[in-house]
């Protein structure tokens, strides 16, 4: 519990740094001016949620693989985060894209490949929610979260290779090679908070699955009697 | 070698139980028809417009079409209670997916290519010259859709709300070909027709990653 409370206060003094970073450490960008703040923000959580589903992937494989149920727990709880951050990721973009580009949205690769993402996430959590029986549930949702994630690739790398003949917006000053080197700090220390406030949200939703799961066998156990 | 002689037998009882009936065929071309022509009401299309939206509006009703198809796939051995016995007949149950893929595959594209000629007259699209290279790309794409359906409907077969579920989980998954195959078509289709290889090329790498897939994760699709 202390450590578990440990890891809160530090996640959450870590984001609060973050965003003081973003907006007053790092220097203004020239052409975007302050618009370009959100780009830390964006692209920490962008990182994080990716992190996210790779965790899910990994727990995935291993509940296929081992059959425990502490990989069940951590997979629904890596893609619930993961799908939180994505979500973050698609409304701070389009915040940033109709003043920089002048639409909210266009379907470019990673814009798409993004959505696409959060889509398949959606629907391995509505997946979970339509079985009963749950060890079903668990290996039924692990090879859907196993399909999906190699999917990603192959959507990213089909819309990248085939959409771009219709024009992307290419008026991207912010990320590219020549990030300013307090930039790049202020990025990497965004970076490393959403992933700490991603790890804190994982483990609390861990501990809550266990719970609901020790809760369904006592409940059982007592029907029984 | 087992496991094609399986796949062979059990590839013959799927193509046996659809042919005594042709249920599923006349369904699905139904549907697919039905699908093209609300389109055309729906976007109103005047021939060069045709052109450009006609291919990606066949892939739609295919990627549609297959979603509702594959529903009776696995559903149909669970209500008749004859999952168990299949898997207890074949040493590797990768034969019992490899045989229903191919039969989905089968079906799905005898019903695109009772389709291609409605689908040339209506939107207005000469297919003659290009049809070999035409049904290689419809080839390639329905094989993919075939076997991720057939894995994700082994999934839904076992949830509840499986009617809706199957096109939830499979649609977003079959987006890569829904976009590769769709431009492939269209420059096919095009006034000045050119072959996409890489994008030919693109799909038989999507169906040969899941295949792949299929074949180490698809023992643990029919667990009981």
């Amino acid at each position: 519990m202390g450590k578990r409370i440990i890891l809160g206060a530090v996640a959450i003094l870590l984001v609060i740094a973050a965003a003081y970073a973003s907006f007053y450490v790092a220097p203004e960008e020239r052409t975007m001016g302050v618009l370009q703040r959100i780009f830390y923000f964006h692209v920490g959580s962008a990182w994080a949620g990716m992190d996210a589903f790779l965790l899910c992937f990994i727990a995935n494989l291993l509940y296929v693989w081992k059959r425990g149920q502490k990989y069940d727990w951590l997979g629904v709880s890596a893609a619930e985060v993961g799908l939180v951050l994505t979500t973050v990721v698609l409304i701070t973009g389009p915040i940033w894209a109709k003043p920089a580009w002048g639409i909210y949205w266009t379907w470019d690769a990673r814009l798409t490949s993004t959505f696409v993402l959060w889509l398949l996430y959606v629907s391995y959590l509505l997946l979970r929610t339509l079985i009963e029986e749950p060890e079903r549930r668990a290996l039924l949702s692990a090879l859907f979260g196993i399909f999906a994630f190699i999917d990603v690739p192959l959507v990213f790398f089909s819309i990248r290779w085939w959409r771009t003949q219709h024009p992307a917006p290419v008026i991207m000053g912010g990320p590219g090679s020549g990030l300013d080197p307090t930039m790049k700090k202020v990025f990497l220390f965004n970076v490393l908070a959403m992933h700490m406030f991603a790890a804190f949200l994982i483990v609390e939703r861990y501990m809550l699955e266990k719970m609901r799961s020790e809760v369904d066998i006592l409940k059982r156990e007592a029907e029984a009697q | 070698m087992s496991l094609l002689y399986n796949t062979a037998i059990l590839l013959g009882k799927e193509l046996r139980t659809e042919f005594r009936s042709r249920e599923l065929l006349t369904t699905t071309a139904v549907f697919i028809l039905i699908v093209l022509v609300l389109f055309s009401f729906a976007i109103n299309p005047g021939t060069e417009e045709a052109r450009e939206f006609a291919p990606g509006l066949l892939w739609l009703a295919i990627l549609f079409a297959s979603s509702l198809m594959f529903q009776s796939c696995f559903l149909r051995e669970q209500t008749n209670d004859t999952l168990s016995s299949l898997r207890l007949a074949v040493s590797d149950p990768f034969a019992i997916f490899l045989a229903k893929l191919i039969a989905n595959t089968l079906f799905l594209l005898l019903t695109e290519l009772l389709m291609l000629p409605f689908f040339a007259i209506f939107y207005n699209i000469p297919l003659w010259s290009k049809l070999p290279v035409l049904i290689l790309v419809l080839f390639v794409g329905s094989l993919g859709i075939s076997i991720a359906g057939t894995a994700i409907s082994a999934i839904s077969a076992q949830a509840r709300m499986r009617e809706l579920l199957l096109p939830l989980l499979l649609l977003p998954l079959l987006t890569p070909v829904l976009v590769v195959s769709s431009l492939v078509t269209a420059s096919l289709l095009d006034r000045e027709p050119f072959v996409q290889w890489k994008g030919i090329g693109f799909l038989a790498v999507f169906d040969l990653i899941f295949l792949t897939a299929l074949w180490l994760f698809g023992e643990y699709l029919l667990e009981e």
